[in-house]
């Protein structure tokens, strides 16, 4: 028998529908086989919780992962949406490939701190390039858990690991290599703040371009110690927050009021609204440079700023600069993919 | 201008009669001196002559400033594999003139650039020499240009040394620069003073090769494997392309970017119906068609060994996930930094079991333009009804240099995109579909697609069941295994069938692959008329080998395996796969100096075997 079974969630008593007139239920997938109080499993909730109230069609969504504990979780959201496990570090190239294939779907891709940061370095520096229509979600914990406990090259300096090894080496900030690549949106979060990971997810689904989220996910059984960077107890300390963020999709009506000059307004691409409370240090998301600068201010405090760190929202994604037709290439039919025989014809003629 | 220096062999040398239409020209140039327009020039004219010839290209991995020689071979019979020894030379490279000069047999002709004063060297060639600086002086003003338009000098002493029509010339360097009046004019007359020059200086002298009309080229083509590659996949309506530059395939994706740009846009919208790009690297590059065609699309990279080693890891998942992918190795000696720009038949052995865990694949052996046109088309077939990783192996001689062909048939045949779940097929299995079930005992399960109407499922390497459910446990493994391996023996049955070419009687057996089949052909006519000794002939065109490999061996008291490495690739795979009795009768032709096999080597070879 199988040892992996879709989990079955009771119906609430009054069902709830989204725009879809779908239940959350139906945006579950299978049971985790992650450890209790995985930050990975939070995420996974956010995940499901903002393709519900966006009423994204799960059909329409391709999953997507490299190899890791975090790359296991695909499986656990979206059982109605096509997944692919790909190899370690690879699955930039993978999700490229199918989206190349089918332009009219949505990627989801999930990595993790080691699978991005290491292995699979190359193929996140040219994925962030090329601004693909991707929301890349890394699950970091500064550590890799399947293999018990290694450090990930997102290890702060200092860092303990579990057997008292300190991380020496300097870490790698995804978002400020993101950032300065060329991705158009780009965010970090922390697993245990719900509400502002469950708004930076629903914007990343309304934004066309490549959406980097880096969210901190305490490793509860490798990296939750006295002494890690990236423990539950840490991160809850240092969570530097940029301010609110509110997303109002473009299905809804926009009830929110600001006192004017508090927030900054971001329209994204299909026409959904970004709120940002400022900061005392009046952070402007779309400013590239104060981004940069908020980044190494924040780490050399030994903080971490959270929110949407950096957005721009009318940046051109690759597949619309491939400007392929408008049937995904994956269902053209043979007369359009296949050229005539005069064009053969001609072909021959010239090498005559 | 210098007064011509002509110094004729002794008279038991070639001058005493002519040899017509059998013979090979070498010319010596330098890389980057933009002698190749010359040369297919030179190729062109002949062809159009009606004489078969081939052109070979032996360049160094370089830009500029290293020694290259281009070979063209002449050959009434259609014999267009490579001719070892050379007949004519044209030294233009003062670095390997002495050494080129060297090595030729005697009564062979030299044209030389004058100041080589190569006729100094040895009494028994015929040599020419030419001035060629005085006279690119006169007809060529900007000294910036003079380096290029030297070559079309040679071009022009040819055409009347080897009494090569100058208007046959002339079409042929239309058919290169005729877009770029201003080139075309400035090297039809340095082409018109080469052959005044030779007209002038050399017309007392009897010149031992000739090129004669023939009708043997009429109708035909002059393509490279590559090229004709880049059609037969454009033609196979593949839609998503990803590559990382690398000698020497990089010509095929670039040739079919151009193809594409042309006549794949759509008329209307001005869009293309396809996605080419160029990937970070060759694992990027089979990541992006594995994912492209688990999406549905047929996707092809292009790579040489290098490559292919770098998309090792991912050829596993492909196997096991069962991920349609099409693969051209375009081979060539490894490793990256040997040599490049050498052929070989190498990649065999290690591409047939590619990746780590139990893994084989389906290779497809091209040896013509055609084959390389027609076989495009087989692998996406083939990669989307098997479900699997399908390479196309070429090599460097096939790719990269100019043949003669037919012109390409086209494809009739509908694609074949294999078993993709649709609507109807969704509803006749229902709940009992499995990704990785085997629903009609061939070993292929059904396969959806997202954004079609079949379920959704989690695609992952081996750790599944057949319902693509993760799974553990040791009998799912095995079962799948199993499964596979039975997809591989349907493959048997699918992929191009081995050519037989019997002569009865014959005791001895040849079996080839790819681009030795033409030194193969030659060799048996050797064979035959100077050894007597009659061969039957089998051109394998896939792995795996379907049961007629095994049942030709039989046949045959011994069969030699002729192939262009060091190992015994394909030999290997004959006794891993064939019947261990028949074991005894395989021997070994291999050829591995990173020029292409030539006839002479394979005779050689046999007959001495044949008397040991």
């Amino acid at each position: 028998m199988s040892t992996e079974t879709p989990s079955s969630v009771p119906a609430p008593a009054a069902s709830k529908t989204n725009r879809l007139g779908l239940e959350l239920a139906t945006y579950r997938g299978s049971k985790t086989t992650l450890c209790a109080g995985c930050g990975h499993n939070a995420i996974t909730e956010r995940i499901i919780d903002a393709c519900y109230q966006m009423g994204v069609d799960a059909k329409k969504v391709l999953k997507f992962s490299g190899i890791g504990c975090s790359s296991k979780s695909p499986a656990y959201f979206l059982n109605a949406s096509h997944g692919f496990n790909s190899v370690h570090g690879r699955m930039p190239s993978v999700a490229t490939g199918a989206m190349l294939a089918n332009k009219t779907m949505t990627a989801l891709g999930v990595s993790g701190d080691g699978d991005t940061g290491a292995i699979g370095v190359g193929q996140f520096v040219h994925l962030m390039r090329r601004n693909l229509p991707i929301i890349y979600i890394i699950e970091d914990n500064g550590c890799y858990g399947l293999t018990k406990g290694q450090f990930s090259p997102t290890a702060d300096v200092g860092s303990k690991a579990k057997k008292g090894v300190v991380n020496e080496l300097p870490p790698i900030d995804t978002c400020a290599m993101a950032m300065e690549l060329g991705a158009s949106f780009v965010a970090r979060s922390f697993s245990g703040d719900k509400k502002q990971l469950l708004s930076i997810l629903k914007a990343a689904i309304a934004h066309r371009g490549t959406c980097m989220i880096d969210v901190i996910s305490p490793c509860v059984t490798f990296n939750d110690h006295e002494g890690s960077t990236k423990s539950y107890a840490y991160a809850k300390d240092h969570d530097e927050e940029l301010g609110e963020v509110t997303f109002v999709p473009f299905f809804e009506d926009i009830s929110v009021d600001y006192e004017p000059g508090s927030t900054t307004e971001v329209t994204m691409h299909d026409g959904s609204h970004l709120f940002l409370k400022k900061t005392a240090e009046d952070y402007n998301p779309t400013d590239k440079l104060a981004a940069h600068r908020l980044l190494h201010e924040t780490a050399s405090r030994g903080e971490f700023a959270t929110g949407i760190i950096y957005i721009e929202p009318d940046k051109e994604d690759f597949l619309t600069s491939l400007n392929t037709v408008d049937i995904p290439l994956a269902f053209l039919p043979t007369d359009q993919v296949r050229p005539p025989k005069a064009v053969l014809d001609e072909l021959m003629d010239e090498l005559k | 201008m210098s007064s011509p220096s002509v110094s004729a062999a002794p008279a038991e040398s070639l001058s005493s009669h002519h040899v017509v239409n059998d013979f090979s020209i070498s010319v010596a140039t330098v890389n980057g001196s933009g002698s190749q327009t010359a040369n297919l020039v030179l190729l062109r004219a002949i062809f159009q002559m009606g004489v078969p010839i081939s052109g070979k290209n032996m360049f160094p991995s370089n830009i500029a400033g290293l020694p290259t020689w281009y070979t063209i071979r002449v050959n009434h019979k259609g014999y267009i594999g490579r001719k070892r020894d050379v007949d004519f030379l044209v030294a233009m490279n003062a670095e390997t003139a002495r050494e080129d000069v060297m090595s030729l047999a005697p009564g062979r002709v030299v044209l030389y650039d004058a100041p080589l004063k190569l006729s100094e060297l040895r009494d028994d060639l015929i040599f020419y020499s030419v001035p060629f600086d005085e006279i690119v002086r006169d007809v060529c003003p900007n000294a910036k240009l003079r380096r290029l338009v030297k070559n079309m000098i040679y071009d022009g002493v040819l055409s009347h040394l080897l009494s090569i029509d100058l208007g046959e010339m002339v079409k042929a360097l239309s058919a290169q620069l005729g877009r770029k009046p201003k080139a075309m004019a400035l090297n039809q007359t340095a082409l018109e003073a080469g052959a005044k020059y030779a007209q002038e200086h050399f017309a007392d002298i009897a010149h031992p090769y000739r090129i004669q009309r023939m009708n043997k080229t009429e109708g035909q083509i002059l393509v490279d494997g590559n090229a004709a590659a880049a059609m037969g996949c454009m033609f196979a309506g593949c839609t998503v392309v990803a590559w990382y530059p690398i000698t020497p395939s990089s010509s095929l994706p670039e040739s079919l970017i151009s193809y594409m740009r042309k006549y794949r846009m759509d008329q209307e919208t001005g869009k293309a119906t396809f996605a080419i790009v160029q990937a970070e690297d060759e694992i990027a590059a089979l990541g992006m068609v594995m994912g492209a065609s688990w999406a549905g699309a047929r996707a092809m990279t292009s790579t040489s060994g290098p490559g292919v080693s770098l998309m090792s890891e991912l050829a596993g998942l492909a196997y096991y996930a069962e991920v349609p992918a099409v693969v051209f190795d375009i081979q060539r000696v490894g490793p990256s930094t040997g040599l490049p720009t050498r052929t070989a038949q190498s990649d065999i052995l290690s591409t047939a079991v590619h990746s780590h865990g139990d893994t084989k694949h389906v290779l497809l052996l091209p040896a013509s333009m055609a084959e390389c046109f027609d076989m495009a088309g087989d692998a996406f077939d083939l990669s989307e009804r098997l479900q699997t990783i399908v390479y196309v192996m070429s090599d460097l001689d096939l790719g990269m240099n100019t043949w003669m062909s037919e012109p390409f048939t086209y494809p009739t045949k509908p694609l074949d995109r294999g078993k993709v779940l649709d609507e109807a097929k969704t509803r006749e299995l229902g709940a009992s579909w499995g990704r990785y079930k085997d629903e009609d005992g061939d070993g292929i399960p059904w396969r959806s697609v997202p954004d079609g109407p079949g379920p959704a499922y989690f695609t992952r390497g081996s750790g599944h069941n057949a319902m693509a459910q993760y799974s553990e446990r040791a009998e799912d493994y095995v079962s799948n295994l199993d499964r596979l391996a039975k997809k591989y023996e349907t493959a048997k049955g699918l992929v191009p069938q081995p050519i037989e070419d019997s002569v009865a009687g014959a005791k001895v057996g040849i079996i080839a692959y790819g681009s030795s089949h033409w030194a193969v052909e030659e060799s048996r006519d050797q064979l035959r008329d100077t050894s007597a000794l009659p061969t039957s002939y089998l051109r394998v065109r896939a792995y795996p080998f379907p049961d007629s490999v095994e049942d030709f061996v039989r046949r045959h008291d011994r069969v030699y395996v002729v192939e262009q490495n060091r190992d015994a690739q394909m030999l290997s795979l004959c006794r891993m796969d064939l019947d261990p009795a028949l074991q005894t009768r395989l021997r070994s032709v291999l050829h591995y100096s990173g020029l292409p096999i030539d006839a002479g080597s394979i005779t050689e070879s046999i007959v001495a075997q044949e008397k040991s």
